[in-house]
């Protein structure tokens, strides 16, 4: 198991760096800089500006620079916004972003798998079907319609809850993370009940029932626990997603998380900032699919990282 | 708190169903709007209201655009920045409600005949936040900074007409040959190398501000942190959440403290005009930086009261490339194209916001400068439209030989729509076959500036000081941004000659004339002049629309909410429940 996660970790740092390299440059392609704008600087403070940001200098020049910031785990300066270094504007906003999308995130699985495990259990029959229309509904309506909506109903015609703004207070997260979560409940409501239609035939269950253990015992520790793993391979990518925030959702109930940063920082060329967020992103996503599989292996017994080790 | 949430979760399935029915609540009946009603407010002499009137949380809630990218006064940027700044710190002079220059951080100052010796006495109740007094000497380092190149200060150009000024931008002198001297703690000299009859009003911008030396000292860059910031305004910084909200507070050292009613302002960052609209809908604003271009009906059936529209000192314009075909050398084609525009329909159906139709580059509304309208402004649409097929013919365009032309904007609903009608006509009266391309912001930016790849595009400008020149300057061949490529000897010429004028009347003339020359060249296509369009509870009072559209908190306060019958004052009562967990975390 060590190993495996040694493993795992040592696999992590070229993707990581890849990816580095890959944003580092992709940025730097957009035509324009972070200092322009519609008033035209006079020449020597744009050229002072540059020396200051090291802009002056070749960029592989930079790029080196900028690892060697990395790997002291200082991302710099913003470009864009000038009293603050991004190392500032992530550990202010992720917090916002994490709590909002951990909630959704809760949320989602407290209500998408019952009810997937509901319909699995009445497949074809109408419940079935009523439930996962619905869930089809609450895929294709992008959190774009459903938060104005959510706004209009609930803050504006109703006035029980802000139409936006953040703290941290239940009554301001109650719409933005129904709005996060209502798709999400949708994708896992589906995911859970196809995977346990299929497990449901498989000839454990089969055994089990023949074995004469009560219903109750066959679903939640033989049926639910298998078919939960195509929900957890879902969930990796999906809670790196979520948790660094949504660019729509931020927008709509003036968020402060980092959701926004990806489009603001690129449109700013706020380069540092662009280059902070993704790389946060990118190792959320490589910290997730590790758990997913630690996860998958305590879930399904015939998943063991250390086979080789034991057999060798 | 916990009821409500439970409640919205109970609810929710009820607006599951409304989206899948494909219904917005929106669509049916407008939600009655919720305006609070406000008792008359009396003045006594001193033009202060009556306390009773008075509500008792003088709290000023405030949508304001973009998160601003510093509060530094010197380097910032923007509408944004400068509305927060110009409640944090006090120039040598500020603005009225009425958008008029008054004392500021100097109560009084002197002219020399030749105009160019400006003699400031400041008011010796100035303190900064902290207790320190607001001395000459302050002014005198933080103009220095403004010109010092390695400040890197976005307008040090503000203080261009001061001496010296130029040289040491350009890194020719050292700051300390600035041409400003501190007589003693209260007397502030300025030499200008040339007059600059707007140069009182050029003190009202946030670059020429002072800053607090020993806090820039001590904490660097970190120096406009909440905590660290000290400022000499009616306001001091008390917090700042990145992206959701600044509070400022009142400044008990402010020398005219006694004056201010408000006792904090929080202003709210907004990346979207919809977002702050149902804000304010909801009762957590006071009053928003803009409205959604596509609720004007709405809005005036609805919330008439609460809805300023007023012209603003900027003018929204197409620009010709000049550097290159086919408008290098054709005056006659780009006559023809800004005749074929009907200004009328753009702002009466396109923008819809009582813009107001222009034929100059600078805006109505200075004290004493008039556009000089050209000679199409008095025509009909259809003989301008005569004349525009006239010249197009002459330019040697024809239905079978049509122009082919680019209109670059960059990406925004607005000048797509604007982008759209204008192709339209040029198509409906000339035949011209338009190609729109949109562009992100800085991609367009860049390409205006080389010059390479455009034919027509979009420009726009909102003057920096109250004076046709902030307009005019802009066209001078060696200007950073005569994206047009305008290179008029006798233009330039001209500017050189407004620069150097010390007779006021003799100076207007020659900006006419200027302005004359450049619409004959027709280097732009003006369209209209822009107005600022907002939402002001009427519970705000003492904000006055102005042509600067400055706003100073300071003179502003929030008065009581008339006791009416029942319905009414409930609604009122719900919408202030949010207001207040605003207010007091």
């Amino acid at each position: 198991m060590l190993n495996y996660s040694l493993k795992r970790l040592a696999s992590a740092i070229p993707t990581l760096f890849l990816l580095i390299t890959f944003a580092f440059f992709l940025i730097r392609i957009a035509p324009g800089g972070p200092f322009d704008g519609e008033r035209a600087l006079p020449p020597d403070i744009e050229a002072n500006l540059a020396a200051k940001y090291h802009l002056d200098e070749p960029l592989p020049m930079q790029y080196l620079r900028y690892l060697w910031q990395i790997v002291r785990l200082d991302f710099g300066p913003s470009f864009h916004y000038l009293d603050w270094t991004v190392n500032d504007l992530i550990a202010q906003g992720a917090p916002v972003s994490f709590t909002l999308g951990g909630l959704a995130l809760l949320l989602a699985l407290a209500i998408g798998i019952p009810i997937g495990a509901w319909a699995a259990l009445r497949q074809n029959r109408p419940g079935d079907y009523a439930v996962m229309s619905i869930a089809m509904v609450g895929i294709s309506i992008p959190n774009f319609v459903v938060a104005p909506l959510l706004i209009l109903l609930f803050a504006i015609s109703l006035g029980w809850l802000p139409a936006g703004g953040w703290e941290f207070s239940p009554s301001r997260m109650v719409l933005p993370v129904i709005t996060l979560a209502l798709p999400m409940i949708a994708y896992i409501a589906r995911i859970t009940r196809g995977s346990m239609i299929e497990v449901l035939r498989s000839s454990f269950i089969r055994t089990a029932r023949a074995k004469g253990l009560p219903e109750k015992e066959i679903l939640f520790n033989h049926a639910l626990k298998p078919a939960l793993l195509p929900v957890i391979s879902y969930l990796g990518p999906a809670a790196a997603g979520i948790l660094t925030g949504s660019v729509v959702v931020e927008r709509i109930f003036t968020i402060p998380g980092i959701g926004s940063y990806f489009v603001q920082g690129a449109l700013n060329r706020d380069y540092t900032l662009v280059m902070g967020v993704v790389i946060l992103y990118g190792i959320l996503i490589i910290l997730f699919n590790y758990l997913v599989d630690l996860i998958y292996a305590w879930l399904d017994p015939r998943i063991r990282y250390d086979d080789q080790e034991a057999g060798a | 708190m916990a009821v409500a949430g439970l409640r919205a979760l109970l609810a929710l399935s009820a607006v599951a169903l409304l989206a899948a029915c494909g219904g917005s609540p929106a669509d049916g009946e407008p939600a009655p709007s919720r305006l609070p009603q406000v008792v008359e407010v009396v003045l006594d002499e001193q033009g202060r209201p009556e306390p009773s009137l008075l509500a008792e949380r003088q709290v000023l809630l405030r949508g304001n655009g973009e998160e601003p990218q510093t509060l530094d006064p010197h380097l910032a940027e923007g509408v944004p920045a400068a509305n927060i700044l110009r409640d944090l710190f006090e120039g040598l002079t500020t603005t009225a409600p009425d958008g008029r220059i008054i004392p500021g951080a100097a109560i009084h100052w002197d002219i020399s005949r030749d105009g160019l010796t400006y003699t400031f006495y400041l008011d010796p109740a100035g303190r900064w936040s902290n207790g320190d007094p607001v001395t000459a000497a302050d002014f005198v380092w933080s103009w220095q900074r403004v010109v010092d190149p390695s400040t890197g200060a976005a307008y040090a150009r503000m203080l261009a007409p001061v001496v010296n000024a130029e040289a040491i931008l350009s890194a020719e002198r050292p700051p300390e040959d600035l041409g400003v001297t501190a007589l003693n703690d209260t007397t502030f000299q300025v030499q200008l190398s040339s007059p600059t009859p707007y140069f009182l009003g050029l003190l009202t911008h946030p670059t020429t501000f002072p800053v607090h030396q020993a806090s820039l000292e001590t904490y660097g860059s970190a120096h406009v942190r909440p905590g660290n910031l000290v400022s000499n305004g009616a306001f001091v910084l008390d917090d700042w959440q990145v992206r959701s909200r600044i509070d400022v507070v009142r400044n008990p050292h402010f020398r005219l403290v006694d004056e201010v009613l408000i006792e904090q302002v929080t202003f709210f960052p907004f990346e979207d005009e919809n977002t702050e609209f149902n804000r304010f809908r909801a009762g957590d604003l006071h009053w928003t930086y803009q409205v959604p271009s596509n609720q004007f009906r709405w809005l005036e059936q609805n919330m008439a009261e609460a809805l300023h529209v007023s012209p603003w000192f900027g003018t929204y314009f197409f620009s010709f490339n000049l550097t290159r075909e086919p408008f290098r050398d054709s005056v006659e084609l780009r006559q023809a194209l800004n005749l074929a525009i009907d200004r009328e329909i753009l702002t009466q159906r396109v923008t819809r916001f009582g813009e107001i139709p222009t034929f100059t580059l600078v805006p109505p509304g200075l004290p004493d400068y008039q556009p000089p309208e050209p000679e199409h402004a008095e025509w009909t649409q259809a003989e301008r439209e005569a004349r525009a097929r006239e010249l197009y013919a002459r330019a040697g365009f024809s239905d079978s030989n049509p122009l082919v032309v680019e209109l670059r904007y960059n990406t925004s609903e607005n000048h797509r729509k604007i982008a759209v009608a204008v192709a339209a006509m040029w198509k409906q009266t000339l035949g011209v076959q338009t190609r729109l391309v949109n562009e992100e912001f800085r991609v367009f930016l860049q390409n205006r500036a080389q010059r390479r790849v455009t034919q027509v595009f979009r420009s726009g400008w909102i003057g920096d000081y109250q004076d046709a020149f902030t307009f005019l300057e802009l066209f001078h061949s060696e200007h950073g941004r005569n994206d047009a490529g305008y290179n008029n000897p006798r233009f330039d010429r001209l500017l050189d000659q407004i620069a150097s004028e010390r007779i006021p009347s003799r100076r207007r003339n020659l900006m006419v004339e200027a302005e004359r020359m450049l619409l004959a060249d027709q280097v732009i296509l003006p369209v209209f002049t822009y107005v600022t369009k907002r939402l002001v509870d009427p519970r705000l009072q003492g904000w006055q629309e102005n042509v600067m559209d400055q706003h100073l908190s300071r003179h502003m306060f929030l008065v009581r909410e008339r006791t009416v019958d029942v319905a009414p004052a409930e609604t009122a009562d719900d919408q202030e429940n949010p207001t207040e967990d605003e207010t007091e975390s």
